[in-house]
């Protein structure tokens, strides 16, 4: 108990010195003459002003005072922390994104100095929430999970929002709280106020799974169970309570000796083959078959699946972008606009399956919106979603209830291989040519699509604040020979990235943060480029100016790390989907919105002061330039920073620009 | 903002009534009334807020851009005349109008 021990140990060295001091006061005293009344009333006494004393030390304090201490006893045995650094090797983590906090101080020290800071290698974070963030972006690159930990209490309330983000994502990560659970044992103070009950509580209504374990083989059972049920699909969080006592005693094996259970990963849940031959039915007889797809690649073989399904059926594919779907250069790459045309739509790991038929207009009419129908009566629906088997109650990610025809609780990329062979076989010969001729009257659209989106771009081209379009596309003047993948893109820049650029690879694209908890982006992007990094790829990331501002110390972990990131600031200078939330219902009321000295409506605005993003980045050991509002300065500020991501470095432009 | 050249053009409001609008002033409306933070300081618009819609040299007359504006379609918050007037929206039409037109997408190497 070093902690609590330290402070106690220099306590008591102050009272041994104070009782030498006193007890020799005594003493001088005595050797004298007894003081009257009155030359008492004027003498300080003794504990006012003390007296160096003449006589010698004991033997006992002058050892205390000048000798050596007898050697304190080293912990006896292997301490519990070392073997549940053994339990965590075998899964191969690479990466411990985590602040650092006494209640996980022995597992901490033995992942450090007993594990050597390898598998996994501790990366200093500055908020618990940066810490999940990274870990979220790690897994979209490496596909693989990364272990956190966390203070039980504060700093496990620090992470919520980033597990938040993770669970409605549908990413797994590994999160363990210290908790120092023995009331009658652990320190007073701090230590207690960061102590509770029940520490998974706070997170229970959005992670997997959580457990508590009381013992050395509970937690090996434990951690490997938490490792599979995180990466089996449905992916999601799961959080362990680590008892400080158990990381800090030593291994007690009572009678048997201590075991880590082998990981074998779990193969993902597949749709009933009879609804699959019913889905390949109404799809292959369909005159407008539509697919929609959200998280439905899981890795990049599900984008290749996605194009075998599209191509076999001729049928246009609507991609919401939770990840990387899709080609964009695919002619059956399509809009949402197609959804009012279908006869039937398959759904994928659709997080909103009512917002892909309905839309909703929130025009405020006695104080509430307006639903609407996008599909003709009769269409029919499909719906492959493994979300459905991990559904809870009290946050509402599971969206409003949609009817469908066809329902399969199961995960799309293992299901489409089944899918795509049951819609060849229900294919009737004599539609073949009905199919090739539908794919020639999309692949037309798709082209005067693209023709559209340019037009577009092209408007406020030359203009300052920069626009969003030209944002990108200098971007992209700068990236395309190079293995790219972009990280994050916060703040809504109109998704001109989607339509403008080749999107192709599964690393191209990864989705947005799930729960749309803003502060996600600095973070992911960092755990992104940090997977990017050990694959040799380019990171770029779309940054938004509210999102770096919740934990800006990301960047310090960026650079401590050395992880190279292309950070191009989309600073549009305000919270600006609030900017339009408050305006909408000042609108609403007749009211004329209140902006103050700013450009937006009070409370919404980043501005007066600018921030200079740039001058924070570069205190944290980035490149940084900045800001830049003529659209001719972007390219060679780009140029720059590109140079010195390749070097090894992570660069932000801090780049004002139009809202959208 | 760059590239924008201000007009004082005369326009009809309501039937019978005529006023000389100001683009400038039209351009200063714009932005303090918030028109900007959906349809972008030049009128470009966005897929996120705007539906896509360019009101930048818009094409509809003044009489329906007013009707628009006072009763919408649904997704726009409804600017009445008790927060925004007649003569404000006359110079935002005309700040609209006075915007240079984009170039052509395929003068442009980065969208080739």
């Amino acid at each position: 108990m070093q902690r609590s021990n330290s402070p106690r140990s220099d306590q008591q060295a102050k009272l041994d010195r104070r009782t030498f001091l006193t007890g020799a006061a005594v003493a001088a005293g005595a050797a004298s003459t007894i003081a009257s009344p009155a030359a008492a009333a004027t003498t300080p006494s003794p504990q006012e002003q003390p007296r160096p004393s003449a006589l010698p030390p004991t033997a006992k304090v002058a050892a205390a005072e000048a000798g050596t201490p007898p050697a304190l006893k080293s912990q006896a045995g292997k301490p519990g922390s070392d073997f549940m650094v053994d339990v965590i090797k075998t899964l191969d983590i690479k990466y411990l994104p985590c602040n650092p906090a006494s209640s996980f101080r022995a597992l901490h020290e033995s992942l450090i100095d007993y594990g050597g800071n390898k598998s996994p290698e501790f990366l200093t974070c500055l908020h618990e929430e940066s810490a999940v963030g990274m870990a979220h972006g790690y897994f979209k690159i490496a596909g693989k999970p990364l272990l956190t930990l966390c203070h039980g209490t504060v700093g496990l309330q620090h992470t919520a929002m980033a597990i938040y983000n993770a669970w409605c994502d549908r990413v797994p990560v590994l999160v363990v709280g210290g908790n120092d659970a023995d009331a009658a044992r652990r320190p007073p103070g701090v230590p207690t106020f960061h102590s509770a009950q029940d520490i998974n509580a706070l997170t229970r209504d959005f992670t997997k799974w959580d457990d508590t374990p009381v013992s050395l083989p509970h937690f090996a059972q434990s951690f490997v169970r938490m490792y599979r049920i995180a990466t089996t699909p449905p992916y999601g969080p799961v959080m362990m309570s680590l008892d400080a006592g158990l990381q800090q005693e030593p291994i007690r094996e009572h009678g048997e000796p201590l075991s880590i259970p082998r990981f074998v990963p779990s193969t993902p849940p597949q749709g009933d083959s009879g609804a699959v031959k019913e889905a390949a039915r109404l799809l292959a007889n369909a005159e407008r078959p539509v697919i929609v797809v959200d998280r439905a690649a899981r890795t990049p073989n599900g984008i290749a699946l996605l194009v075998q399904l599209a191509e076999t059926l001729q049928a246009p594919v609507v991609d919401q972008g939770g990840r990387m779907n899709f080609p964009k250069t695919h002619y059956l790459s399509r809009p949402p606009s197609v959804i009012p045309q279908a006869d039937v739509i398959i759904g994928m790991e659709l997080s909103d399956f009512w917002g892909a038929v309905n839309a909703f207009t929130d025009n405020g009419e006695n104080g509430v919106g307006v639903n609407h129908s996008r599909i003709k009566p009769g269409t029919k629906l499909i719906s492959i979603s493994a979300v459905e088997l991990i559904t809870k109650s009290n946050y509402q990610d599971f969206q409003r209830f949609q009817p469908v025809d066809v329902a399969m609780p199961a995960d799309a990329e293992a299901t489409l291989p089944a899918l795509i062979e049951a819609v060849k076989a229900a294919i009737p010969n004599d539609r073949k040519a009905a199919l090739a001729k539908r794919g020639e009257a999309i692949k037309k659209a798709y082209a005067e699509g693209r023709e559209t989106v340019k037009r577009n771009a092209a408007i406020a081209w030359d203009a300052s604040p920069i626009s969003t379009a030209r944002l990108v596309m200098e971007m992209w003047a700068q990236i395309k020979d190079l293995d790219w993948s972009l990280v994050a893109s916060e703040g809504n820049v109109s998704q001109w990235p989607n339509r403008l650029w080749p999107m192709e690879k599964y690393h191209h694209w990864l989705g947005r943060s799930g729960g749309y908890g803003v502060g996600y982006g600095a973070p992911a992007s960092v755990g992104a480029a940090l997977a990017n990094r050990d694959l040799g790829r380019f990171s770029v990331s779309i940054q938004s100016d509210g999102d770096l501002m919740y934990a800006p110390g990301v960047l310090w972990t960026a650079a401590r790390h050395k992880i190279p990131l292309l950070a191009v600031m989309h600073n549009n200078r305000g919270y600006h989907q609030e900017v339009m939330h408050v305006q909408r219902l000042a609108n609403f009321r007749d009211r004329v919105a209140n902006i103050g000295n700013d450009l937006s409506p009070l409370g919404t605005a980043i501005e007066n002061p600018d921030i200079e993003y740039h001058k924070m980045a570069e205190s944290m050991g980035w490149w940084a330039k900045g800001p830049i509002k003529d659209p001719a300065d972007l390219a060679p500020a780009l140029k720059e920073a590109v140079a010195v991501v390749k070097s090894g470095q992570p660069a932000l432009l801090n780049v004002w620009t139009q809202p959208r | 903002m760059r590239h924008i050249f201000f007009l004082a053009i005369a326009v009809v409001l309501a039937p019978g009534a005529a006023l000389a609008a100001s683009a400038e002033n039209g351009k200063a409306a714009y932005v303090k009334n918030g028109c900007w933070q959906c349809h972008g300081f030049l009128g470009q618009g966005s897929i996120m807020t705007s539906g896509g819609k360019v009101i930048s040299r818009t094409e509809m007359s003044l009489e329906a851009f007013i009707g628009f504006v006072r009763n919408t379609s649904g997704t726009m918050p409804p600017y009445r005349a008790a927060i925004l007037s007649d003569a404000d929206l006359a110079d935002i039409y005309a700040y609209l109008q006075s915007v240079s037109p984009p170039p052509d997408a395929n003068s442009i190497p980065l969208l080739k």
